[in-house]
């Protein structure tokens, strides 16, 4: 009886393959958008987990020395005979011909433990018997070896290790550095022996990092890519919601038959439910395919994007991980369930004796329309709620979440509005008939009319956020990055050499000096500025009190950023925990970390021990100024920086960051265009009985298809028209709650019209080309097909 | 007794008029029976009941010696998988299997199907050339044929047939009946049959007319 059963309701998708296809595309489509982002983020995670597993001193102190200059083997022992459990870490970089490689030197007998964490514990290269017992062992990813070509080390691959960083012993470090005295920094073991001396003078204790700075400040990019995947998700199973529906409706009758027959309720429920389960897991593993795929073609993107913003390590490469395997056909089976349990609690509920009315799912979908109004003005309300009193990116994505399916409930029912006006003020007779008969066909629509809704708001949405981003973000740099070169000195004495020749060369130098600290907790940095027009003219202040600049120069008080207003509750005229006033707050996007502006007068008697080696150059030609500079002081590559190459870098960045966005909009906009084709062409074929006697009347088949490519458009219009509004409330809420939440600042919100134009061009375009392959199909019906229809009516 | 039916009783809401008062009547093997009366009068409430597609309000029917009355819905399914037939007005075959799937249907459902049975029953109804076709390929009376087949393919001790040639011209009409009625006497099964046609009724051997869900009027046919 079961194979029986099974067999007749599969029979359906036999003879509907179209319908099939659509089922399982739009699943498989949902899946891979869903598992392609989790992909990305899960390969990210693992770049940082390896990345963090030794030797960066996260989550460890360190120390320096008080001068600024390097550390050497003698400071090292010094350190070692007052007590001090440190241990050297040696960092450079190798390179060869076009590529270099980050070399980690590291001492694995003195190797704090709380150093060792992650994979690089498991595989314990560090224990007794481990490999750096070996004489001139370096641990590589296997893509870095030909940057050892011509050396004499013992190359041990490891895939897990991210690429262009080695780890090695600190003597072969040296040696592969050339370096034979110097040490970069030394980690200081969390327990020390009671009774240890203070630190002597020349050296200065550096607290930790919090462990998780990379961690935390890509998380926010994370979720949103895990937000957009959902949504991408979503709008993939209003597909599925659909075509699910859609073949419920057309095998009620079927169902019927079954049961008529003798096919227990129980049993007709549960072989439907195993006939998605199935389904599901087809779709799920094609999708998860399609996922990898995709995720294979945007991780360099994201890699390089994440690298540029945070400097996150992140490898560029894609490995199959069981997480995502799991999670995408986990959510393929999830959103099935999701889209079919409406079809099987109506199948349930569904009276034995029913006759398939030809209204029957119209009326249906009346109520379900004005039930699908009050669940949204439900969902508006929570979202108002929400907004006026929620905190914390759940409570942003909460938001975001009332807000669209809000809006995606709300559109039949404003459709069916806006469509009843058009039939109110229609003229003729065939306009009367045209709007009447959209009217019939929105509810078979409007679940893929949702889908395009939401992947229009969704474009607009992101599309404003990232472009908002980078115009702020670049009007900033250009605030911030007022100088036209960066110089960093290796020492002081370095740094007064070069002071001196600039002062002869009559360029105006600001220095840049800072130091580490903590408010309320958490790590802080304090800078001391000279007062100078630069600053004045640029900096990109969002509050303060009048005479700002002055008074900051008399030495009255800070300037602090965006992040530690927002983060303490500080507004000008409050005051800090290091008793200075709040003068004003600027904007610092790109920090996670609370920071402080005083004069260079007071920094300079709150810490005397402070010089500075960064300073900010002032000249009319960098290039000219660069050359000479790199003439005269022989400087290292990274010493100087032009700002207009950082800008050019920043911009790359997030061209990037667009390709990223831009990808996944159109990928969005296409599984919409496809839900539109899927609805169309499951509608066709019910569509018969209405067109027929339009048909007979005098109508041509040409002119009913011209009318359906119409009627498709038209309803792409009025959705489109609402998505705009949708869109830019979903780009305030990202850049106004769910920024402030993830990054400590609000950025502000920049319209871009043109863009907006020619999204609703596409999209209108994808409805067009949705609609007219079922429009041929019916211009091209043969004339007896249309006259079943009569000859079925008796 | 095939079918009894005793003081049955059928009302829709609480409240609302009943739609049978106290019906009763027995069928015995192979006996043919029309079900008549004006719109309205419960006929195909009651042919519904006796399939058990729907709950009584009072009364009771026995089909084949057992109450089906106090059935769950599994126990009312088995019944009508292994008991009786069924033949809609609308014909009701599942569209996406071919004739041939669709005559073994009923018969696999209760595990009863007998190729060569199925074949002679595909030959009685003079469809054997369209077995792989699709049913949207078939007239009217084709396809009420093919219900028919189905229904007869399981050997049902009851045959439950609701307007069968309601959808289909006289001619056409008077062929499936004869066909029914020649298939179900090959079978020795029972048929009652609902109808609005005294000339098709004038064919079965009884003849029960409802008015207002009572029954005015039971004997042999006029």
């Amino acid at each position: 009886m079961t194979r029986l059963g099974l067999a007749a309701l599969l029979s359906h998708w036999r003879r509907n393959p179209w319908q099939f296809a659509t089922l399982i595309a739009g699943l498989a489509l949902a899946t891979a958008l869903w598992s392609g982002v989790q992909a990305i983020n899960a390969e990210a995670r693992a770049s940082y987990d390896t990345a963090a597993d030794v030797v960066s001193g996260s989550g460890l102190q360190q120390i320096r020395r008080a001068d600024g200059l390097p550390l050497s083997i003698a400071d090292y022992v010094a350190l070692r005979r007052e007590g001090w459990q440190v241990s050297p870490v040696l960092e450079g970089s190798l390179a060869r011909g076009d590529s270099s490689l980050r070399i980690l030197g590291v001492e694995p007998l003195t190797l704090p433990q709380a150093a060792v964490t992650g994979e690089a514990a498991v595989q314990s290269p560090f224990a007794d018997d481990g490999i750096f017992n070996k004489p001139d062992v370096v641990i590589v990813h296997p893509e870095d070896v030909a940057v050892f070509e011509g050396q004499s080390v013992t190359l041990q691959t490891d895939a897990a290790r991210p690429r262009g960083t080695a780890l090695a012993d600190i003597a072969t470090a040296a040696r592969l550095l050339q370096s034979s005295d110097n040490i970069t920094r030394l980690l200081v073991a969390p327990d020390q022996p009671l009774g240890l001396a203070s630190l002597p003078p020349e050296y200065s204790l550096l607290q930790a990092a919090p462990r998780n700075d990379v961690a935390r400040l890509t998380e926010s990019y994370h979720l949103n890519l895990t937000a957009f995947g959902l949504l991408s998700f979503a709008v993939g199973i209003f597909i599925v919601y659909g075509a699910v529906g859609l073949a419920f409706e057309q095998r009620r009758g079927v169902f019927r038959t079954l049961r008529a027959l003798g096919l227990p309720l129980r049993n007709l429920m549960g072989l439907l439910a195993v006939e998605l389960g199935v389904f599901a897991l087809i779709a799920g593993a094609v999708g998860v395919t399609l996922g990898c795929l995709l995720a294979a073609a945007l991780l360099p993107d994201v890699a390089a994007t994440l690298r540029g913003l945070y400097g996150a390590e992140i490898t560029g490469q894609l490995q199959l991980r069981p997480v995502w395997w799991l999670s995408g056909l986990g959510m393929a089976l999830a959103g099935t369930g999701i889209a079919a349990a409406a079809a099987l609690i109506k199948l349930a509920r569904l009276p034995l004796l029913s006759f398939n009315h030809p209204r029957a799912m119209s009326m249906h979908a009346a109520g379900v329309g004005r039930w699908m109004a009050a669940v949204a003005l439900g969902l508006f309300v929570i979202g108002a709620a929400i907004a006026m009193t929620g905190q914390g990116l759940f409570a942003g994505f909460a938001l975001l979440a009332c807000l669209l399916i809000g809006a995606a409930f709300c559109l039949p029912l404003l459709l069916s509005g806006a469509l009843h006006l058009a039939q109110r003020f229609h003229r003729g007779t065939l306009a009367e008939w045209f709007w009447a008969d959209s009217r019939q066909q929105l509810p078979g629509l409007s679940m893929a009319l949702m889908a395009l809704l939401l992947a229009m708001a969704a474009n607009i949405g992101v599309s404003t956020m990232v472009s908002s981003f980078r115009l702020t973000f670049t009007g900033y740099l250009d605030q911030r990055l007022a100088s036209e070169l960066y110089l960093t000195t290796e020492s002081q004495a370095e740094a007064e050499d070069i002071l001196a020749f600039l002062k002869r060369e009559g360029v105006t130098v600001l220095p840049i000096i800072w130091q580490e600290l903590r408010i309320g907790g958490l790590p802080a940095e304090i800078y001391g500025i000279r007062n100078h027009a630069t600053y004045r003219e640029n900096w990109p202040l969002l509050a303060s009190v009048p005479d700002v600049w002055d008074r900051v120069a008399a030495g009255e008080g800070a300037l602090i950023n965006e992040q530690l207003s927002r983060r303490n509750d500080l507004q000008p005229g409050d005051r800090l925990e290091t008793g200075d006033m709040v003068l004003g707050v600027y904007s610092d996007y790109g920090n996670s970390a609370g920071q402080l502006v005083i004069s260079d007068g007071l920094f300079a008697q709150r810490y005397p021990d402070v010089s500075a080696l960064r300073f900010g150059l002032r000249a009319a030609n960098p290039q000219e100024l660069a050359a000479r500079l790199d003439a005269q002081f022989d400087l290292e590559a990274d010493a100087l920086i032009n700002q207009a190459e950082l800008k050019a870098f920043s911009l790359a960045v997030f061209e990037r960051t667009f390709s990223v966005t831009a990808a996944l909009n159109i990928l969005t906009l296409s599984v919409a265009g496809l839900a539109l084709l899927i609805g169309l062409l499951t509608l066709a074929t019910l569509r018969l009985p209405q067109l027929a006697p339009v048909w007979a009347l005098g109508l041509t088949r040409r002119h009913l298809a011209a009318l359906e490519l119409l009627r498709a458009v038209c309803l792409a219009s009025v959705t489109c028209a609402l998505a705009v509004p949708v869109g830019l409330l979903l780009a305030w809420v990202l850049l106004a709650v769910v920024n402030v939440e993830a990054f400590g600042w609000r950025l502000p919100m920049f319209l871009f019209p043109l863009d907006y134009i020619k999204l609703g061009a596409l999209t209108l375009l994808a409805a067009f080309l949705a609609a007219l392959w079922p429009a041929l199909r019916l211009a091209r019906t043969p004339p007896d097909q249309l006259l079943r229809v009569f000859s079925n009516e008796r | 007794m095939v079918l009894k039916i005793t003081q049955l009783a059928k009302r829709y809401d609480p409240g609302a008029m009943d739609v049978l008062k106290a019906v009763s009547l027995e069928m015995a093997a192979g006996e043919t029976l029309a079900l008549t009366g004006e719109s309205g009068s419960g006929k195909s409430t009651l042919l519904h009941l006796v399939a058990g597609l729907d709950r009584v309000s009072g009364g009771s029917i026995e089909v084949d010696g057992a109450d089906i009355t106090r059935y769950s819905d599994a126990q009312s399914a088995e019944m009508r998988r292994r008991v009786v037939g069924l033949i809609f007005q609308q014909f009701n075959l599942i569209p996406s299997l071919t004739v041939e799937s669709n005559i073994a249907f009923h018969a696999r459902l209760a595990q009863r199907h007998d190729p060569e049975w199925a074949a002679h029953l595909s030959h009685t109804i003079g469809l054997e050339d369209h077995l792989d076709k699709y049913p949207e390929a078939l007239s009217g009376g084709q396809q009420q044929r093919v219900a028919i087949a189905r229904a007869l393919a399981a050997r049902p001790k009851l045959l439950l047939a609701d307007e069968p040639t309601g959808n289909l011209d006289e001619t056409t009409a008077d062929a499936v009946l004869k066909l029914m009625l020649e298939s179900a006497a090959e079978a020795g099964t029972a048929l009652l049959m609902v109808t609005h046609s005294p000339r098709q009724a004038g064919r079965m051997q009884r003849c029960l007319t409802l008015s207002h869900g009572v029954v005015q009027a039971s004997g042999a046919p006029p």
